[in-house]
């Protein structure tokens, strides 16, 4: 089998990044906005992964495992916020805490 | 071929998943995008972290998602609700990527010859570099978690008196 250009597969990345960023513009549900974060976390594990696997490198991994954590604590919080939200507001728009004010 | 193959899927379920209407959808579309997504991590030569990607993402972080929408849903409406995941046309997206992405693995495990591309990271050397140079990252990431648990209890504890 032919090698995967590094290219197209930074390319399948950025695609990714760029859907989960347009998600997070585009969705005013909290919980929307939380699964499109992990669409752009995944998408950079991705550009990373890719990039390590073309010199045959072990950090690309690595700095997944990373992002990995990274997320795991980040939807762990996220969620538990979403919560709060919910109880708090009754609702799950992102505008309905425009005001900041309790 | 298998790789772009798995690309596309990824690209078109995660198109999907973020125009959805129901959350519940979505989960599922957002469910198929990493398990391509596993599945390119496969191909391009590291078995390690694919095999991590569908334990924790689609596994744990996917189950956290669902857990939080089951508990927002509390209410007489949730009944109809759950009714109306039951029907066959929910299904049917997510069925035929799914299906394709089975046939794809099926077809790199049965082909002869390696069936990733590139050279292969090996999994050994990237535990034995996870724990040298940079235990220093895997300390601070473990700090991370904590935070992030406590976080999560702060924020969830329901404080009487207060909402």
């Amino acid at each position: 089998m032919a090698a995967v250009p590094l290219t197209h597969g930074l390319v399948v990345a950025g695609l990714l990044f760029g859907l989960g960023l347009l998600g997070v513009l585009v969705r005013r549900n909290v919980i929307f906005i939380l699964m499109s974060i992990e669409v752009m976390l995944n998408a950079a594990g991705l550009a990373f992964v890719v990039a390590g696997s073309r010199w045959g490198q072990t950090e690309g991994q690595i700095m997944f495992l990373f992002i990995l954590a990274m997320a795991a604590a980040e939807v762990a919080v996220g969620l538990a916020l979403a919560l709060q939200f919910y109880h708090r507001l009754g609702t799950l728009d992102a505008d309905g805490a425009a005001t900041l004010r309790g | 071929m298998t790789f772009y193959t798995a690309a596309v899927i990824a690209i078109v379920a995660t198109a999907l998943a973020i125009s959805r209407k129901n959350a519940v959808h979505a989960l599922l579309y957002l469910l198929v995008s990493l398990l391509a997504v596993a599945l390119i991590f496969f191909v391009v030569g590291a078995p390690f972290v694919a095999a991590l990607e569908v334990i924790v993402y689609a596994g744990a972080i996917m189950v956290l998602f669902v857990f939080v929408m089951m508990l927002l849903n509390l209410g007489p409406h949730s009944i109809e609700q759950e009714r109306g995941w039951l029907t066959p046309r929910t299904w049917i997206g997510p069925l035929v990527l799914t299906v394709v992405l089975i046939g794809e693995l099926l077809y790199a495990v049965g082909s002869r010859g390696p069936a990733t591309t590139g050279p292969l990271v090996d999994s050994r050397q990237v535990g034995i570099d996870l724990f040298g140079p940079y235990a220093l990252g895997v300390e601070i990431a473990s700090m991370l978690l904590l935070s992030g648990l406590i976080g999560a209890y702060h924020l969830g504890r329901r404080r009487p008196g207060r909402s």
